[in-house]
């Protein structure tokens, strides 16, 4: 049996479109308004990447740090995202959802423990930002074990060699970094030069389904309709800060960006 | 775990960059893999060339002015009354402290390897203040990031970034201090690695970044050997090195050369910001038994949470107010190579006080931490202890903190 973030990929590929990844901060502004937005988005999205807030992180930009850290202003804790995770889950029990964060929060709760949370919440990816190859080798292992899946991270400074052995190492999923950039940065590279790099990776490694993320917006997407998955994160976070401000309903107004994507992708 | 003999302790980490197999290593992302191998082979080729060594110890001798005073502090002495108390007057050297070696090193690798940018954090403003000045001098363009904090109440250290043509960048996210500045720094680093070098101002970061620093602050000890040999005849069989523990750069400097020996012959005495007395943070993860946790790409005893969030400190020292420290030192501390304790705020003030009613020395907050406890421990030892504590960084950089707090007369004469 396909696990469910296969089985996302697949349906995407039998609509001949995309795989739309969206990142939300867990926590981002309360526990139960990330919730929301979950419950909200996951008409549209395909894969919900919910990030694990850390105060010191060092590959985010300005829209999701400010998620972050509003998230960990209103109190929240490892074992409430969690909790978000399972709530979504009861709801949706197909849909794949991935944690996307830093080590030291595996590292305080135990690797082993966190796993075990994560499939009794139904965590089906990883993304640890701080924690590449070869460093990653024997937790990526663990988390195979416990089918949850491990994904690599590939950049433009990645060498040929490294590309190799990592996407040897991957899981069913991994992430290409679209440039040398923070997350939220302005897409600074042409997207044909990001898809070449990106039909590199398939090239090397066909059967693994690798999404391109940092710098996809509504203007962005629809340039990269041909590849496995794209991800969404800080345009979402940014609009979320934006309808705080305004008094707005974030869950309506990112629920209208998500569908939004999905419509120029589809 | 153990400290190895002859193996300088910065070489001593495994093949992933760990010390005693579980402090330091590389938890960066996956864009900054490539460019700190780079620096590593650059580094490791470097640190043995002849040519390097050469160039380094120009700068160091003529620019920097090597060799530091080495001097007796007779009247504290005298005032304490036991152990002889020595000073390695580090602030002598050119900026006014010590991370003028790391930046010094760091502009030579940086225009060896072609880049025309050099970017750097800083917490007190020593570390920005210094690469500033190196960046000038080797003709490159520079960049500091700098807690909005920190801005304010180390404006003289700002001022001279500034006179040296660097861009300050104020750092406004979590606690706006050197925290938040190696972060930002950092992520800056991410977006920008193709062109800009980077240079992370202590003994701390990714492995590479702990080992180049480590190597160009042990300059002070080198000094040191040579001049404890022109002074008793060779290394006395009772000393005891005093070195305030931030990241931990001036004190790893000032004990490396003398790491072999034995610690009944030469001690080691960390002493980390306690904070104000009567506050629950600090800035002593060592002292006060923090857990290891993963900050800036290192795994290291660190100030966090039950979750893993970092914990914000308190200290008056700017240059000591940072929640983590050198994986160097957390190897030195399990291997009981070096001892480690804290002074508080009140304590750093009150040995600012006695340091220069007695002695023409002025101590900043961060070596006054250190001479509050050689003080009160050289009353204990014997005339025939020699104690010695890095003056490392000149209060001029204090003036505002130490008039608000003493008083005017204690800033006169700056």
């Amino acid at each position: 049996m396909l696990n469910p973030i296969s089985l996302a990929f697949k349906q995407a590929k039998y609509e001949k479109r995309p795989a739309l990844l969206t990142y939300t901060v867990a926590g981002d502004s309360s526990k139960k308004q990330s919730l929301e937005i979950l419950k909200a988005i996951s008409n549209y999205a395909d894969i919900l990447e919910v990030g694990v807030p850390h105060n010191t992180p060092v590959a985010d930009g300005g829209q999701i740090q400010t998620s972050a850290y509003r998230a960990i202003k209103n109190g929240i804790k490892m074992n409430d995202i969690f909790k978000i995770v399972r709530d979504f889950k009861k709801i949706k029990n197909s849909k794949p959802v991935i944690f996307m964060g830093y080590y030291n929060m595996i590292f305080q709760y135990g690797e082993n423990n966190f796993l075990k949370k994560c499939k009794k919440s139904g965590v089906n990816g990883l993304i640890v930002v701080d924690l590449p190859w070869p460093e990653n080798k024997i937790f990526s292992k663990k988390c195979k074990k416990n089918s949850i899946n491990f994904i690599q991270l590939l950049s433009p400074t990645t060498s040929n060699k490294r590309l190799e052995s990592i996407t040897k190492d991957s899981h069913d999923m991994i992430y290409y970094i679209s440039m040398l950039s923070t997350t939220g940065g302005k897409l600074k590279v042409s997207p044909k030069k990001i898809l070449a790099n990106y039909h590199k990776i398939k090239k090397i490694s066909p059967k693994k389904n690798c999404v391109i993320g940092f710098g996809i917006t509504e203007k962005t997407i629809s340039n990269f309709k041909n590849t496995d998955g794209l991800v969404v994160g800080s345009q979402i976070c940014k609009e979320i800060t934006r309808s705080l401000n305004n008094r707005q309903n974030p869950v309506i107004n990112v629920s209208k960006i998500v569908s939004k994507l999905r419509k120029k992708i589809s | 775990m153990k400290l190895k003999k002859k193996i300088p302790v910065i070489d001593q980490g495994d093949k992933l960059g760990f010390w005693g197999g579980k402090f330091g290593g590389n938890f960066v992302p996956e864009t900054l893999k490539k460019p700190i191998e780079d620096l590593e082979i650059q580094f490791n080729k470097l640190k043995s060339d002849k040519n390097f060594i050469r160039e380094r110890d120009k700068y160091f001798k003529n620019w920097i002015g090597a060799p530091t005073r080495f001097i007796k502090l007779n009247n504290l002495t005298k005032h304490v009354g036991g152990a002889q108390i020595w000073s390695k007057v580090v602030s002598d050297a050119n900026g006014g402290a010590h991370k003028i070696y790391n930046a010094t090193v760091h502009c030579l690798l940086a225009k060896r390897s072609g880049k025309k940018v050099i970017i750097g954090d800083t917490g007190a403003g020593y570390a920005g203040k210094m690469l500033s000045m190196a960046a000038k001098k080797f003709g490159l363009k520079c960049k500091i990031f700098m807690g909005a904090k920190d801005i304010k109440r180390q404006q003289p250290n700002v001022k001279a970034m500034k006179k040296n043509g660097a861009d300050v960048i104020p750092v406004y996210s979590g606690s706006q201090t050197l925290v938040d500045a190696v972060s930002e720094c950092m992520r800056f680093w991410v977006a920008n690695c193709d062109t800009t070098a980077m240079c992370v101002g202590s003994t701390v970061g990714p492995a590479i970044f702990v080992r180049i620093c480590g190597w160009s602050t042990s300059q002070i000890s080198r000094e040191l050997k040579v001049q404890l040999i022109n002074e008793f005849g060779k290394v006395p069989h009772k000393l005891k090195l005093y070195n305030c523990v931030g990241g931990g750069s001036s004190s790893f400097g000032f004990w490396n050369e003398f790491m072999d020996y034995d610690k009944k012959q030469v001690e080691f005495i960390g002493v980390e910001a306690g904070g104000p007395r009567k506050s629950k943070k600090h800035a002593a993860p060592l002292t006060y038994g923090s857990k290891i946790g993963i900050l800036h790409g290192a795994a290291q005893y660190v100030n966090q949470n039950s979750d893993g969030q970092i914990e914000e400190t308190e200290s008056i020292s700017a240059g000591l107010d940072y929640p983590g420290i050198s994986p160097l030192h957390c190897f030195l501390k399990d291997v009981k190579r070096a001892r480690y304790t804290a002074a508080s705020d009140e304590e750093a003030l009150k040995a600012y006080q006695i340091v220069t009613k007695y002695e023409n020395l002025r101590p900043s907050l961060e070596p006054s931490h250190a001479f509050s406890v050689a003080i009160k421990e050289a009353k204990k030892f014997s005339k025939d202890t020699v104690v010695i504590i890095n003056s490392c960084g000149d209060a001029y950089k204090d003036r505002g903190i130490l008039e608000k707090k003493l008083g005017k007369k204690y800033v006169k004469s700056n």
